[in-house]
């Protein structure tokens, strides 16, 4: 009766390997990410519906340039990050370094602009707490909060994502990613690009609403 | 249900691995489960400790043994641990952990790995939280659901204990994340989904809960340490902010919650009735649907904690309908599993003793919780002892009582030994005595005006209060006899058959305890779940 079964996995010498299931269990958890960022666009949408006026206002503070830099910095570090992927596929691992090396830094760009951004708001008086924007009308203090809270999480995704890439490089050079099995490299890609998705965002709620 | 015949195999037992290191490091499900299992035990001591000093508060009036003070952070710390750390984790973590791979027919959990990490991240958690305690300035005060302002405002070590629970929600992410996977990777062959048995199956609508609906929590909470912190304004309305968006955002993530504690429970007692009273569960299919239109609909009932906060009528109105809504598919597991009874040969073991007192306790909690969901009665019951005793009712007779129904029914083929039974009966008897008197007091007490949450009470409520306070040590009384029991019988020696009680999911073809790997040879399935005789098999 007894009957030896193929599980739905293949198994090596008692560690399996799945994929689909890496893969699966990767999207949920960035679909966390998204529910863990919907809970302030929710914020979002609720203050800026009831002190348009004054979002408005706050916005036009925010220096639009150094944004738009920072969406092409990490639009291309996206760009850079699948092309690592296909790089490895291709069994090109010093290529797929290179790239990935290129996201790490086009990350740290974004952050170095950011480090600027930010004190460039610290300079002026505008944070959080601060006297000069107590002295505002609540709707450019609930901004600017909104402001300093999500770009700082999302500041945050991005350097975990370059230390996970770090990471990623040793593996790579270890050969522990390799042409056939590449799962880690792009499960971090899925992760990088929910970075620059919620970016996408954050964009034209903070510097293009004025 | 299973056509692989398990032949008694030499291979040693997930314990035959000695050493702290063989713990503390192993990726074995099992193993993960017994460390799930032994720390939600010692906190669930823990938190029933502090609720008993809360009841002996009340046992005169004025001040008995405690400052107004500690009071309230006593009900804060005993919600804090009890939540987050027993009934949150739960069944899913202890027996889900250990019974859903070998009740699917896998191996282990599609990432192992990750399912340690989830128990260090859930150890994390409770010690940053307990840490509140000792550091800052003393213990929170702001009652488990950390209603902003006043948790921003308060100089207790509030920030501590939100990011305990923070991190233990990543934990519970993490286990539900891990669970979908293996859930729908790693099923043995022929088990197609209207195969798979009904724990596995709540335990999937609970993971999707838990994957769905945590991240809004932790977000909430995140903000209430910024805005402690940073002050960034969004909760606080001395900046700008608007308190009532903490409460939505903070019932988002726990009014499911609530069913993150109790589907579990529902799937082991589904798994329990059918064992005991000898006879395949009724309405199987009905059991699944309900437990994913649970999922669905407990997601859309959260302003039902926000009645008496100032939403407009048209709203709560709706969430009223909506609350009405998620009794029916918790009505029909209840009407199933009474009807699994029917005609059934029961057996009145001490778990399915506990499966009983479920159902009714269950039944107690749920239709007091449709009182609430009247609008007319919630106004004149809010913040008072019904509303607590309506949440005993369902998380403690329901959750806690399927916890234990569960933990006497797996407990042989977990431990590979067994505990007294007789004494197991004697232990119930007054943990059900006990936890009534306590319970329905409360539900009296509480319409009778009694608020939640105060350390003292009007002389008219005296009686009402050393009624539940007496029931209180009656139930400690029978609670401590259980777990003694239960740890004793980790040390008689004895052999345990791999079915001692005549179940037919996987579990039970298995040696008790089941072997590192769990099957020989990964079975093959080819009927549904709980056929338990020919007839049975024909009509399926």
């Amino acid at each position: 009766m007894s009957v030896s079964a193929q599980p739905l996995v293949a198994e090596h010498g008692g560690e399996h390997r799945d994929y689909g299931g890496a893969k699966l269990g990767m999207w949920i958890f960035v679909f966390t990410e998204l529910i863990l960022f919907g809970g302030l666009f929710v914020a979002y949408g609720m203050y800026r519906a009831m002190h348009a006026h004054e979002f408005h206002k706050a916005s036009g503070e925010l220096n639009l340039t150094l944004g738009v830099i920072n969406t092409v910095v990490l639009l291309t570090s996206s760009l850079s990050m699948v092309l690592s992927i296909v790089a490895i596929r291709l069994q090109r691992k010093r290529q797929s370094m290179i790239f990935l090396a290129c996201t790490m830094l086009l990350g740290a760009v974004f952050l170095v602009n950011k480090f600027f951004e930010w004190k460039a708001k610290f300079h002026h008086g505008l944070y959080p707490g601060s006297e000069h924007l107590m002295a505002r009308p609540p709707g450019e203090r609930l901004f600017f909060g909104l402001y300093f809270g999500m770009t700082g999480l999302h500041g945050l995704h991005v350097t975990i994502g370059v230390v996970v890439m770090s990471v990623m490089m040793v593996f790579l050079a270890r050969d522990r990613i390799r042409h056939d099995d590449f799962i880690k490299l792009e499960n971090t890609g899925l992760y990088w690009h929910l970075v620059d998705v919620i970016w996408i965002f954050l964009l034209p709620l903070f510097y293009l609403a004025a | 249900m299973s056509t692989a015949v398990e032949s008694p195999t030499n291979e040693p037992s997930f314990y035959a691995r000695k050493g702290i290191a063989s713990w503390l490091l192993t990726t074995d499900h099992k193993r993960i489960a017994i460390l799930y299992l032994s720390s939600m035990m010692t906190f669930f001591l823990v938190g029933m400790t502090l609720g008993a000093f809360m009841r002996l508060e009340h046992l005169t009036m004025g001040p008995t043994i405690m400052k107004p003070t500690s009071y309230n952070a006593l009900f804060t710390l005993h919600g804090v641990i009890m939540i987050f750390l027993f009934v949150i984790p739960g069944l899913a973590a202890s027996f889900g952990n250990f019974f859903l791979p070998i009740m699917i027919g896998a191996r282990d959990v599609a990432f192992p790995r990750i399912n340690l990490l989830s128990w260090y991240l859930f150890m994390s958690g409770a010690l940053i939280a307990l840490s509140s305690l000792f550091t800052g300035s003393g213990p929170p005060d702001t009652g488990w659901s950390f209603y902003v302002p006043y948790s921003v405002r308060t100089g207790t070590n509030v920030t501590m204990a939100v990011l305990g629970a923070f991190t233990i929600g990543f934990s519970s992410i993490l286990t539900g994340l891990n669970f979908i996977t293996t859930i729908h990777r790693l099923r043995a062959k022929g088990m197609n989904w209207m195969r798979m048995p009904l724990f596995p199956w709540a335990l999937y609508a609970t993971s999707w809960v838990q994957v769905l609906a945590t991240p809004i929590l932790g977000i909430t909470l995140l903000l209430v340490v910024l805005e402690r912190v940073f002050h960034l304004g969004i909760f606080d309305p001395s900046i700008g902010g608007d308190p009532i968006l903490y409460q939505h955002l903070f019932w988002t993530y726990s009014h499911p919650a609530v069913y993150i504690m109790i589907l579990p429970a529902m799937g082991a007692i589904s798994e329990i009735i059918p064992t005991f009273a000898h006879r395949t569960i009724f309405g199987y299919k009905a059991i699944v649907i309900s437990s994913m239109g649970i999922a669905a609909l407990g997601s859309l009932v959260w302003a039902h904690h926000m009645f008496t906060s100032g939403l407009s009528d048209f709203a709560i109105v709706i969430f009223s309908l909506l609350t009405f809504l998620v009794a029916i598919p918790s009505a029909i597991k209840v009407f199933n599993w009474v009807a699994t009874l029917y005609k059934g040969s029961v057996e009145l073991r001490p778990p399915m003793v506990y499966a009983l007192a479920f159902i009714f306790l269950f039944s107690i909690g749920g239709l007091t919780g449709l009182f609430q969901g009247a609008l007319a009665i919630n106004v004149h019951v809010h913040d008072t002892y019904f509303i607590v005793g309506h949440f005993h009712y369902v998380m403690f007779g329901g959750t806690g009582f399927a916890f234990f129904a569960a933990l006497h029914y797996w407990y042989p083929k977990m431990f590979g030994r067994m505990y007294n039974e007789r004494a197991a009966i004697m232990a119930f008897v007054p943990i059900f005595v006990g936890f009534n008197l306590l319970y329905f007091t409360f539900l009296v007490l509480g319409l009778q005006g009694m608020p939640r949450r105060y350390y003292d009470h009007l002389p008219r409520f005296h009686a009402g209060h050393i009624w539940a306070t007496v029931g209180s040590w009656i139930l400690v009384t029978g609670l401590l006899l259980m777990v003694g029991n239960l740890v004793r019988g980790l040390f008689r020696k004895t052999t345990i058959p791999a079915n001692p009680w005549g179940g037919v999911t996987l579990e039970w073809t298995v040696p008790s305890p089941p072997p590192t790997e769990n099957f020989a040879v990964l079975p093959v399935i080819t009927e549904p779940p709980y056929t338990f005789n020919p007839v049975a098999k024909e009509s399926a």
